[in-house]
């Protein structure tokens, strides 16, 4: 009975379960995969349509005569490199019409023409013609001839279905794609980007968490960057940084604190001196980490908050009646608290930075030094059109990811067994 | 001691007036006035002045009477220092002096003796500072965007810096660029596409995350664990690693261009988060209730359609709000699917118009106001339901 019953349950279980795993499969599993296929195939974006034989339809009378007229179909590969073997052509005509003739390729039965081409090879283009005329002689109306769309048919490789493999692609990608400088800019990006997430998140959820008046209100207005779509928020910072007259250079200007603007977005380099060293810093790209941090500190301050707000007050009216300072309070205190939210966070916002494709493509578009791996995805498999070369990229993508989850993993299981 | 505190106490609450008169001083110049100096060194020993004088008179007046007298005093005296300034602008500082003198209330010689009283001071303002500083930093890009969608492009090319509108003008000349956007770039039909795709995927991911989540929080079956570590596995995986593929499949089954295309990719982003999030909250209902529905016959349709859905309604609005703002902000797929105007999204019809290097900017903050603000309105209203649901399931960004 409760064998049955188990058995049931499973049966259910599965139903339930099957259409949202199926979908996600193939939506987010299978291109993973599909990705290490296409990155050992040299393939470019215009190769990914399936070659098809097309043809468009042309009517012309030839004479007086308006029984007789001439179609002239003008046929082609749509492919410039791939064959289309066994193409087959087929057009109807209404009753009492039969061409005259016909090309020996062709032959016609029961109102329609019928044609073998044979094989068509790339950049195929040919003219052919059918003469056709009314048997009882009455004018032939153009417009139903023309309504008639010839069926076209013919067998091609799918190119991404093809079993020639290369290596190239992977060559490429770590010897003539500035890899080092590639990684370098990626790593710099997201760790910056996840350190100044997180410490503005915590000064933020400590400056909420104290009893001050409207601090509900405070908590939605953090939340804005990280709520707000993307496109409009990047191009409001593009054009308050904008440097002929974005708001923010137009105000330092006038308020004498530079005397140039600044290019904050399209400028790799600025040589900044303190105490008389000189150093570069990578000012787009420091923007960009900027824009990062505003857009991304509300999710840690949301979750250290969440923290805050559960760590036990009788902890602080201890610390008082010891006279903790506010900063014992602080150290001692509240940061063991959080350490566990923050080693999470961190790992979260390391993976999601490390893949941030949307910002840094609307405020640099990759340029000035701020190309990083996901950016380097876009450019290769859509601006170069290298889409082998693009899923390559996407495999070293994937692989650093497998490396840092597995470190997660490690390091979250341990914190759990020290918790 | 004393002395150590009182000057850190003077430096400090200096520094923190300063800094918002600073604020107020660039906020006014947006509004068009002629201020070409921030005068902090001025600023600064006036506020230190203000601040000695508060303390050096501690509770022989009347507190009210005191911040009414000296933010006068300093309103006056800042008036004299400073360049030429309108009445109004003169009001503001004012009233910011009347808000930090009576923020001062709790300082006098004689709270300064108290204990860590420099470490308290330091924490006070920091907090203060610390709340303005992020609401100015957060609010100023959604002002901009605001106010430049009311301007002209000639306007802020002449003065980049005046943001007044002009409420003289007649109402269809200040939101002109939002009329333009309608006529002249099919924004209606941009909106439609967004809000169908939206919705659509709302539902789509609904209808598959619900008795999934169901299954995963209730159900035994061989592959469960497997299952729910996957979900945040997957939910880890980057869209854009999905890119190329997807863009090739769908070239050849002709699903670019396609609303429907969208709609699946979308529901299927968003399904382990969907998931992940429903099945939490279906734990946390008790099971007894259900055992008493498989009492009656129930079968699991029945159980999901009447005791599911009903009790965890305020879990399903969170996720259905979420998958929402999700789908309307989303970019990355949106950019790689839509070649056609005719079946932009909102995102991806705003990265078109921008683009082009000849629109004018206010048709672009136009546009983006536009597709701003649906989701902080929703944001705004549902804040309760999203913030916890955002906390138990943690959104992906």
């Amino acid at each position: 009975m409760s064998d049955t019953l188990s058995k049931l349950e499973k049966r259910t279980a599965y139903t339930l379960v099957l259409p949202a795993v199926l979908l996600v499969f193939a939506i987010v599993l299978f291109p993973i995969f599909a990705n290490v296929w296409i990155s050992f195939k040299d393939i470019e974006l215009k190769d990914i349509r399936i070659p098809e034989p097309r043809a468009k339809k042309i009517v012309k009378s030839i004479s007086e005569n308006q029984s007789e007229l001439k179609i002239i179909y003008k046929l082609r590969n749509s492919s410039l490199i791939q064959e289309i073997r066994n193409v087959q052509f087929q057009d109807k005509f209404p009753k009492n019409i039969s061409p005259i003739n016909l090309d020996p390729r062709c032959n016609f039965q029961s109102k329609k023409v019928i044609c073998n081409f044979g094989n068509w090879e790339a950049k195929f283009r040919e003219n052919f013609e059918i003469t056709i005329k009314n048997n009882s002689g009455e004018t032939i109306d153009k417009k139903t001839i023309k309504s008639q769309k010839p069926i076209l048919s013919g067998k091609a490789d799918n190119p991404l279905l093809s079993t020639n493999f290369t290596l190239e692609n992977f060559k490429k990608v770590f010897y003539e794609n500035n890899f080092v400088e590639l990684l370098l800019t990626t790593f710099y990006f997201t760790f910056f980007g996840t350190v100044g997430a997180i410490i503005f998140g915590i000064l933020a959820a400590q400056l909420v968490n104290q009893n001050i008046q409207g601090r509900t209100y405070m908590r939605g207005i953090l939340l804005f960057p990280y709520v707000g779509p993307v496109v409009a928020l990047a191009y409001t910072w593009t054009l308050l940084l904008d440097p002929n007259s974005g708001t923010l250079n137009a105000l330092l200007v006038n308020f004498n604190i530079i005397e140039k603007p600044i290019n904050l977005l399209g400028q790799k380099y600025i040589t900044m001196s303190i105490l008389g060293f000189e150093f570069k810093l990578r000012l787009a790209l420091t923007t960009v980490i900027f824009f990062e941090i505003w857009r991304y500190f509300p999710l840690a301050f949301l979750f250290i908050l969440a923290r805050l707000q559960a760590i036990p007050q009788s902890l602080y009216e201890a610390a008082d009646v010891d006279g903790a300072s506010p900063i014992q309070k602080f150290i001692h205190i509240t940061l063991p608290q959080i350490t566990a939210i923050i080693s999470i966070l961190f790992m979260i916002r390391f993976i999601w930075n490390f893949n941030k494709f949307e910002d840094i493509f609307l405020l640099t578009g990759g340029a000035s030094g701020t190309r990083t791996l996901p950016i380097n995805v876009y450019q290769q498999g859509f601006a170069v059109s290298d889409i082998g070369m693009g899923s390559a990229v996407s495999i070293v993508i994937v692989m650093l990811l497998l490396t840092f989850m597995v470190i997660y993993f490690r390091l979250i299981g341990k914190r759990a067994n020290e918790v | 001691m004393k002395f150590k505190s009182l000057s850190i106490f003077l430096i400090i609450s200096s520094f923190f007036l300063t800094c918002i008169l600073s604020i107020w001083k660039i906020m006014s110049t947006l509004q068009g006035l002629n201020f070409t100096n921030l005068n902090i060194t001025t600023v600064f020993s006036i506020c230190i002045l203000l601040s000695l004088a508060f303390v050096l008179i501690g509770k022989k007046i009347n507190h009210l009477i005191k911040i009414f007298s000296l933010s006068f005093l300093f309103s006056i005296l800042y008036f004299y220092l400073n360049e030429a300034s309108p009445y109004w602008y003169i009001l503001g500082v004012f009233l910011i002096n009347l808000f930090f003198t009576n923020k001062l209330k709790k300082y006098s010689m004689e709270s300064l003796k108290e204990d860590f009283i420099s470490e308290k001071i330091i924490f006070d303002f920091i907090t203060l500072f610390g709340i303005v500083f992020f609401a100015f930093v957060i609010l100023f890009p959604f002002y901009i965007m605001l106010v430049t969608s009311f301007k002209t492009q000639i306007a802020l090319l002449v003065n980049p810096l005046d943001f007044s509108l002009d409420f003289t003008k007649s109402l269809t000349e200040l939101f002109k660029s939002y009329f333009v956007i309608f006529e002249t770039y099919n924004f209606g039909r941009y909106i439609l596409i967004s809000s169908a795709v939206s919705v659509g995927t709302v539902i789509v991911t609904l209808l598959f995350a619900i008795p999934a989540a169901y299954a995963v929080a209730r159900l035994n079956f061989f592959g469960k664990n497997f299952l729910s570590t996957s979900i945040l596995i997957i939910y880890m995986f980057p869209a854009i690693v999905l890119v190329i593929p997807l863009y090739t499949v769908f070239s050849q089954l002709g699903l670019r261009n396609s609303i429907f295309g969208l709609l699946i990719v979308y529901t299927a982003t968003t399904l382990p988060v969907a998931i992940y999030m429903l099945q939490g909250y279906f734990k946390s209902i008790p099971k007894e209730i259900e055992d008493a529905g498989i009492m009656d016959g129930q079968n699991w349709f029945g159980i999901i359609l009447k005791i599911i859905i009903p009790l965890s309604l305020p879990a399903i609005a969170s996720v259905a709000l979420y998958v929402f703002m999700i789908a309307w902000n989303e970019f990355l797929f949106s950019l790689m699917f839509l070649d056609s105007p005719k079946s932009f999204t909102l995102s991806r019809a705003i990265q078109y118009l921008s683009g082009d290097a000849e629109t004018p900017r206010q048709y672009l903050m136009a546009g983006s106001v536009i597709v701003t603000l649906p989701v902080l309105f929703i944001f705004v209203y549902f804040e309760k339901y999203l913030v916890s649901g955002l906390t138990s399931g943690s959104v992906k960004g």
